[in-house]
């Protein structure tokens, strides 16, 4: 076996060699032609841009599509990419115009109508697209994707393609930030190819991105490759990437260690205390847009309560976050100090204590908020959490015993394990959950927007604990028809304020991405999403 | 034989009926699989009714079980959420663990059974009580952490090896995670015909053959190892079925992409048709390698016959 091993990378060597050569030597940073191989996981959904809801599927949407905004690597600012203008006098109608030159790795011109259809399929309720709701502000979603019934139009009437590469778009209340949320995969354009010949599409889709699908064995392995002809600045910088799906991150990690994979964008857990020796300064851990937080039932009445406000209250200033993100998570996750992530920056809503006392470690003040408010209600909580992924049971645990220590009382606090991922979400779904339960929030655009409508607004959809306050809706309106960006924000920072006085749910911490790679990649960044940047990795 | 060959066929049935449906239900008890596939948010309601539709969940259970057999009987066993064909799954997994099976199978007959014939000629001696202590510290070790232990030191610390399986999964990338899976059987494979050819040894029968003035070896292979292998073999026989669906911790280990790892994922998504699908296919391997291993009693000892 060692023999073969070898083998191969002599063949790499040879092919690397001739490649250089062909090339004329080559950059001295990284070879442009030279392909890397990084994990995967295998996507839970069929690839179609409105049908992926989760990193592993969005990481291929990431390399092949170019929407018509896109999310700085770094700062994650909406640039604009294929859009040459988003115009709007209202923040309800607006005319978007697309760029000139942008064809589709086939050779079909991206024009507004890609952007129209793409959009129309992604919201039609016979699609079964995961991602519909992302159309709901455009009017006629409501025929397209009736909440029952069968659906009484093919196409919402507030798109209207106007022009080669203009196309107006009629919202159904003012949406200030609406061009701002076009870089999410859903918005991405389709080419024919995808209505005419769905199946073949599915299993070798074609974009407009900087990468093409080279072949795609479903469960196992993508190989992408750099295209040439890619109209775009942001060209890829290596020859292509190899996607490999792995059954477990471990495995990954110890295939990166013995040189036969390039770059893991998920150390696990286990390993993050030998990292810093195996890696070296191969390793990177920066912020993402993901916060934990623990939700409350609050269709429960003992939790919807003045006195459970300060229960809520209380458990959070009982809980130890420094300890826990420190020993348990290894410093890859930041103590929360307000309920949008440290990805937005300052001038985007990010605001470093917002939550104040509320979410610092206090057990002896925990502890007489608690009593002042006549217990804990039936005497102790549980914490409701899947099992199945991430190190729930550890974090959970710890939580427990903070809270347990701080309150002085064995039996406060005890852990609620769900075998799966969906039983979990079936039981806060159908309104079952008796206690805190654990949420956790990966933006889908970098906006304070999306940090706090979905989450508390009233019955949004990922409002797990039915919160509902009318102050907090009435704010999130205001900020949402504010033309203004920066007004917007400070109208959502009240919001957040509302959040944070009637402590909805107890932020606990802000997840980072992490990723370690070999001594052949240079330049490897992560997104504010936790996706590795693959056009710009160099590979020598 | 032949009549016996066709009752146990025959049996199989109400077997083959019972299991998946006892499978069914019990996925059927995991809930709705739906709300796990919109990630942390609540599927809107019409989203989710039409893919309950798709997926024939809207049914009660026992009209989506009727569905289920009646389907499976023309070839077709569903199709997985991500929108791949089970059968294609199969298609691409059992190759896998097949393969990986046999490796193991090979290793325990041929390491387990002349461990053990060795053994157990010469019982007492310091070969016979160092091979003991050796199959006692294989069996304690869970195979966890044999699996990750030996990944660690050949693949990463000496790189003899790859320490993980590419998805084409040949025969020489698999010897390892074979040995490793096949590890704790091969040390009851020892330990069984150790104590089976320690047994028959003082037997009338090979005293016999030793009076006649046979060759040793002809003793040995001939008259005590074919008597001796009859418990071995009904445990290497049942061993199949453990193996090919019993790898999931192996598969995780060695990222082997076969029929474990399928179910693994299967049971975490909830995912009814691939679940249902594969332990399906496996029920029928149990069924068929016990056929075979009873077949094989008759080829073994001759008094046993089967009308």
């Amino acid at each position: 076996m060692r023999t073969t091993t070898h083998a191969r990378w002599a063949v790499c060597a040879m092919a690397l060699a001739l490649a250089t050569a062909g090339c004329g030597g080559g950059g001295d940073s990284g070879d442009s032609e030279a392909v890397l191989s990084a994990s995967w996981g295998d996507p839970q959904n069929p690839l179609e841009p409105s049908n992926t809801n989760e990193v592993q599927g969005g990481k291929v949407l990431d390399m092949i599509f170019r929407g018509l905004k896109r999310y700085d690597p770094e700062t994650g600012e909406a640039k604009d990419m294929l859009a040459e203008s988003i115009e709007t006098d209202d923040s309800q109608n607006f005319t978007i115009t697309v760029k000139d030159g942008w064809t589709f790795s086939n050779g079909e011109k991206v024009t507004a109508q890609s952007f129209v259809d793409a959009w129309n399929y992604g919201a039609s309720l016979r699609n079964n697209q995961r991602n519909a709701y992302f159309f709901g502000y455009i009017e006629g979603y409501d025929q397209v994707h009736p909440e029952e019934g069968e659906q009484t139009a093919d196409t919402m009437s507030g798109l209207k393609v106007t022009g080669d590469r203009t196309f107006t778009v009629k919202l159904t209340q003012k949406f200030s930030t609406f061009p701002d949320t076009l870089g999410y995969a859903a918005f991405a354009p389709l080419p024919r190819a995808f209505f005419d010949d769905h199946d073949a599409w599915v299993k070798k889709p074609v974009g407009n991105g900087p990468y093409l699908v080279d072949s795609y064995t479903r469960g196992s392995q993508m190989a992408l490759r750099k295209w040439d002809d890619y109209p775009g600045d942001d060209k890829a910088e290596n020859g292509g990437v190899d996607l490999k799906v792995y059954t477990d991150n471990n495995t990954a990690y110890t295939d990166l260690l013995a040189g036969n994979l390039d770059l893991v964008d998920d150390v696990p857990a286990a390993q993050l205390k030998n990292v810093k020796n195996d890696l070296g300064d191969r390793y990177l851990n920066t912020p993402a847009g993901i916060i934990q937080t623990l939700a409350f039932p609050f269709y429960d009445p003992a939790w919807n309560t003045e006195d459970a406000k300060k229960v809520r209250q209380g458990l959070s200033m009982a809980i130890d976050r420094k300890q826990i993100t420190d020993t348990i998570f290894q410093k890859t996750r930041t103590p929360a100090t307000d309920w949008t992530s440290p990805v937005l920056g300052e001038d985007g809503g990010f605001q470093d204590g917002l939550c104040g006392e509320f979410c610092e470690f206090k057990p002896d003040e925990a502890k007489k908020l608690i009593d002042e408010a006549g217990g804990l209600p039936g005497g102790k909580v549980t914490i409701t959490f899947n099992a199945d992924t991430g190190s729930h049971r550890e974090w959970v645990n710890a939580v427990c015993n903070s809270i347990n220590n701080a309150l002085d009382n064995e039996r406060a606090c005890t852990a609620n394990p769900v075998g799966t991922f969906a039983d979990f979400r079936n039981q806060i779904t159908d309104r079952k959950m008796t206690g805190p339960f654990r949420a956790g929030w990966q933006m889908d655009y970098p906006l304070i927007q999306n940090f706090l409508q979905p989450l508390y607004y009233t019955n949004a959809s990922s409002n797990d604990g039915k919160w509902s306050n009318q102050e907090f809706d009435d704010l999130v309106n205001r900020a949402n028809q504010e033309t203004d960006t920066a007004k917007a924000v400070d109208v959502f920072q009240q919001a957040e304020e509302v959040v944070r006085d009637n402590m909805a749910a107890i932020p606990l911490w802000y997840q980072n991405g992490s990723a370690g790679w070999s001594d052949r990649l240079s330049n490897v960044k992560l997104n504010p999403f936790s996706v590795p940047v693959y056009n710009e990795i160099k590979v020598s | 034989m032949g009549r016996y060959v066709v009752r146990r066929l025959l049996q199989m049935i109400p077997v083959f009926i019972g299991a998946t449906l006892l499978i069914f239900l019990m996925v059927n008890v995991m809930g709705d699989p739906i709300a796990g596939l919109c990630g942390e948010r609540e599927c809107d309601p019409a989203t989710a009714a039409r893919l309950e539709q798709e997926f024939g969940l809207d049914k009660p259970v026992w009209q989506q079980y009727l569905t289920y057999m009646g389907n499976l009987f023309t070839g077709d066993f569903g199709t997985a959420f991500n929108g791949q064909e089970v059968t294609e799954l199969m298609a691409t997994a059992f190759p896998v663990t097949i393969r990986l099976t046999l490796i193991a199978i090979l290793f325990e007959i041929v390491i387990g059974v002349a461990l053990g014939v060795v053994t157990g000629l010469r019982r007492g001696r310091p070969v016979d009580t160092g091979v003991l202590l050796l199959t006692l510290v294989v069996i304690s070790v869970p195979t966890f952490v044999t699996g990750l232990l030996l990944q660690l030191l050949l693949g990463v610390k000496w790189g003899w090896i790859r320490p993980s399986v590419s998805s084409e999964a040949p025969f020489d990338e698999l010897i390892l995670p074979g040995l490793v899976l096949a590890s704790v059987s091969l040390a009851y494979v020892t330990r069984l015909t150790r104590t089976s050819i320690a047994e028959n040894r003082r037997s009338d029968y090979v005293r016999t053959a030793i009076a006649k003035g046979l060759p040793r070896r002809r003793v040995v292979v001939r008259h005590l190892l074919r008597n001796s292998l009859i418990p071995v073999v009904t445990f290497i026989g049942a061993d199949i079925g453990f193996l090919m669906g019993g790898a999931i911790v192996t598969e995780r280990i060695f990222n082997i992409h076969g029929v474990g790892y399928q179910l693994y994922q299967g049971i975490l998504r909830q995912n009814t048709q691939t679940v249902v699908g594969f332990v399906t296919v496996l029920v029928l391997v149990f069924l068929v390698a016990n056929l075979v291993v009873d077949l094989l009693y008759a080829v073994l000892d001759p008094r046993i016959r089967y009308v």
